[in-house]
């Protein structure tokens, strides 16, 4: 990044604020829907569920879990990054890969296969262990990311200088890798507010919970409401709370040097700690619950009849409909993240929180608002692939924005000044330049909402296709009626399956190829995109 | 960058497939075509649709998932559900889509199948199985003669922490007010106090009680019955760990009723009625005492082998309409913090 890349445009750019307005307004619907549910309910009512002597009880719960689980992510995503972007690493690959691996598992998953090992897991700490293992790869893999473009020349002069490595690290790196690590943690805090599978799994009351019992028990979507909007609040601190400690970070960013070198550490004596925590993270996160349950297989008494044709439908279905959601999700964040990159103001800090909300929201409250949003739009739509991917994109559109905004950000507006002064319109100055050199962020945004689309339990039931299976749906059938035997082969192929855009998302191959691209990163880059531009 | 084209080609394929796939997917508006929202298990109920289907030639749309989130569905969709006919979990969901207006009247030929007192009053909905209220217990740790005759007991300072129960599980909930009705408001508060204070496990749902019973992490769980035997047919009844206790006469031993609903836009329609009717036959009511260890509610079909006859637990004292009253028992556990 630098002061050249940061300048706003000048121009108010009305379709691209237009585009993201349409944007946000979609995926505002969770939200608007909640807010009208609580305001035409009875207030009596709830008045009522406020004085519940366990609303503080939650309200603390999910705040103390959401702020833990994301302090232990970043301090565990961030040394994982810095390992496998910067420091001398043999088969630095497959690390890449074991450390994006946590995010093919559903919270759920791993919260279910250590319980089946060890069945006394229960409360705070096992949901603390478990949601933060799972959760590192949304820190480590942007956080590598930034590292692998940032410099360490600053960090060189401090050195000169007699800073300490850790010292001269914080000077010269960390305001690089800030926003990156900022972004990580949001994804992951909101995540933690809005988890309902594995905090239920280990019977830690918190918002989730509660809400889930209003459905389940009072039948009360009001109730279910209120609880909802205390989470829509609690998510619009830690979004503007981002926010804020972001602005500060670009302010600082301007002191970073233009371009430079990247030197790699050698590890030295830090060798076998650093290996640890590349291992302990996967281990932790999914070796352990896949092993069990994989044991329980093999121990199940009645391993029922496995039935392939329905496991590959579940596995096509799984496929067609994330990619569905991806595509929609990266189509809504787009405009969004592209604002966000370019452009400075107030409007644009609204449209871009706006946009983070639902991600603070169980699947179910999502679920709930589309069903009534798609039958009173789209009656004949409903219960089709289609909106269901259209859901899967309003759930999981934010976890696009932050990939896509750094991605745009990493291309110089100067390449784009010089396509302009060539006589290229706006739009394609966008699609041969910007989109062209933001592309692998764009594509890591959709995997990213792939892959949490693959996952996705509450609102798949909501919303699915009548008899369409998804692999999160059939596991859920069969961990309903403790048939554990028959549930692992759908463990097994969801995670695989997930594992496909974990693996590419790990980006193994940048790995390998930034290292030759030592010197200036953006300088290859910069030459194709100009040339394109001109040709 | 070219590899990553490709796969991005290839993404947008799959987007333009799932398109294809919303058009073979769509409900067809075909009159043999039922569409059934089932709050119950796939693997328990699918083979019995598949048997309705065989003898009637009708096909069925069958959309699985939690009684909870479909009712939850239901309510949010209204009068434009898709839906026909609701196979419940509990009788509390039906009693919510009943005062939400949007069932249809049981035809009475069939609703009269079923003995009062197992199923709705005014034939909003029927009921289709029982499931009695019992004391999951240690197999290991106590023997049956230890284990409390009555729920009342177990606020007793010997049960401390070591009682496992679903506050926020609508058939828990139907037993506070059983309790509630039984032996009145005061006792009922001192009781759900006591419990509150007396460290219970609190879990989720029936099933996790079962476990943490079956692993020796609790010694005592309130649960339905036939988790238990739904578990020991998966796991073999030798290696079942928790053991069953009922409680004949007790409110904590009460028996709740499964049901099932025609929808309203539902209300004329030949193959929904078909289906219900198939739900309380012989064959159906058979098929749940031999697959899911459930109590039949039609009389003439025997209750599944080793389990006490169904009149001895129900409570004379205790009618099936005294159990509306469930946001006060609601109310009840929220002030004592249990939900």
């Amino acid at each position: 990044m630098t002061d050249r890349v940061a300048t706003p445009s000048p121009r108010r750019p009305w379709g691209l604020i237009a585009a993201s307005l349409v944007a946000v307004a979609l995926a505002a619907i969770p939200v608007v829907h909640l807010v009208v549910r609580v305001l035409s309910a009875d207030p009596a009512e709830l008045a009522a569920v406020f004085d519940r002597p366990r609303i503080p009880l939650l309200v603390g719960n999910s705040v103390l879990l959401a702020a833990s689980v994301t302090v232990t992510a970043v301090a565990l995503g961030v040394p994982s990054a810095f390992l496998l972007a910067r420091a001398r690493l043999r088969w630095r690959g497959a690390w890449a890969v074991l450390a994006a691996l946590p995010l093919a598992m559903p919270s759920y998953l791993a919260a279910y296969g250590w319980l089946a090992w060890q069945p006394s897991m229960k409360g705070f700490w096992a949901a603390w262990l478990v949601l933060s293992f799972v959760s590192v790869p949304y820190v480590t893999l942007p956080v590598a990311a930034a590292l692998r473009i940032g410099s360490t020349g600053l960090d060189d002069v401090a050195r000169t200088l007699g800073r300490g490595p850790f010292g001269s690290f914080m000077l010269g790196t960390w305001p690089q890798i800030r926003p990156a690590v900022l972004a990580g943690a949001l994804l992951v805090c909101l995540y933690t507010l809005s988890d309902f599978g594995g905090v239920a799994l280990f019977r830690f009351p918190v918002l989730t919970t509660a809400i889930q019992q209003a459905y389940s028990a009072s039948f009360s979507r009001d109730e279910a409401a209120v609880l909802a909007v205390l989470l829509v609040g609690l998510a619009l601190l830690v979004v503007i709370g981002e926010q804020v400690a972001r602005g500060r970070a670009a302010r600082r960013i301007q002191a970073a040097p233009t371009a430079g070198r990247r030197r790699m550490t050698r590890l030295g004596p830090w060798t076998a700690p650093g290996l640890l925590l590349l291992a302990l993270v996967p281990a932790v996160a999914v070796v352990v619950p896949v092993a069990v349950l994989l044991s329980r297989v093999l121990t199940a008494e009645t391993l029922q009849a496995f039935d392939g044709a329905n496991l590959a439908q579940a596995i096509g279905n799984t496929v067609l409909l994330s990619a569905g959601g991806a595509v929609v999700a990266v189509a809504l964040a787009l405009p969004i993240g592209v604002l966000a990159a370019r452009h400075r103001g107030r409007m644009v800090r609204g449209i871009e929180s706006s946009g983070y909300l639902a991600l603070g929201l169980p699947g179910i409250v999502v679920g709930l608002s589309l069903v009534f949003f798609s039958l009173s739009v789209v009656p004949a739509l409903y219960q089709t692939a289609l909106v269901l991917a259209f859901g899967y994109g309003i759930l999981f559109m934010p976890k696009a924005i932050g990939s896509i905004r750094s991605a745009t950000g990493q291309v110089p507006t100067s390449l784009e000044d010089v396509s302009r002064t060539l006589g290229n319109s706006r739009a394609r100055t966008w699609w041969s330049v910007t989109a062209r050199l933001a592309r692998p962020g764009i594509f890591a945004a959709a995997l990213l909402a792939a892959v949490s689309a693959m996952k996705e339990l509450p609102a798949t039931l909501m919303l699915r296709p009548t008899g369409t299976d998804t692999l999160a749906v059939e596991l859920w059938q069969r961990t309903d009626i403790s048939a554990y035997g028959a549930a692992a082969p759908y463990a097994v192929a969801l995670l695989l399956v997930a594992a496909v855009p974990a693996f590419l998302l790990s980006d193994a191959r940048a790995g390998r190829e930034a290292t030759r691209e030592v010197i200036a990163p953006e300088t290859r880059a910069g030459r194709e995109a100009t040339r394109e531009a001109i040709a | 960058m070219r590899a990553r084209r490709g796969i991005l080609l290839a993404g947008t394929g799959l987007a333009a497939a799932t398109l294809a796939l919303t058009g073979c997917t769509a409900p067809a508006d075909d009159a043999e075509t039922l569409t059934v929202y089932v709050g119950r298990d796939e693997g328990l109920v699918g083979p019995l649709i598949e048997q309705f289907e065989e003898e009637t030639g009708i096909t069925v749309e069958a959309r699985y998932a939690a009684t909870p989130e479909l009712t939850a569905l239901l309510l949010e969709e209204g009068d434009r559900t898709p839906a026909e006919v609701f196979l419940s979990q509990d009788a509390g969901a039906l009693g919510a889509l009943a005062d939400a207006d949007l069932v249809a009247e049981i035809p009475s030929e069939i609703a009269d199948l079923i003995p009062d007192g197992f199923t709705s009053q005014d034939d909003s909905w029927v009921g289709v199985t029982g499931r009695a209220r019992v004391i999951a217990y240690d197999g290991e740790q106590l023997s049956e003669d230890e284990v409390p005759d009555t729920v009342d007991d177990l606020t007793g300072e010997e049960w401390s922490g070591e009682v496992a129960f679903a506050p926020g599980n609508a058939s828990f909930q139907s037993f506070i007010t059983a309790l509630r009705v039984l032996e009145g408001e005061d006792a009922a508060a001192a009781w759900v106090e006591g419990m509150a204070a007396n460290d219970p496990e609190l879990t989720e749902n029936n099933l996790a009680s079962l476990d943490l019973v079956n692993t020796g992490q609790a010694e005592l769980g309130l649960i339905n019955h036939y988790y238990w035997f739904r578990q020991a047919a998966e796991v073999g009844a030798e290696n079942m760990r928790a053991q069953l206790k009922f409680l004949p006469g007790d409110p904590g031993g009460i028996v709740n009723v499964t049901g099932a609903a025609i929808l309203d836009g539902a209300a004329d329609d030949e193959a929904a009625r078909a289906f219900v009717e198939f739900l309380v036959s012989e064959q159906a009511q058979r098929y749940f005492v031999e697959e899911t260890f459930e109590y039949p509610l039609l009389p003439g079909v025997d209750a599944p082998e080793g389990l006490p006859a169904i009149d001895t637990l129900v409570n004379p004292g205790l009618d099936l309409s005294d159990l509306d009253s469930v946001g006060e028992s609601q109310q009840l556990l929220a002030d004592n913090g249990l939900i």
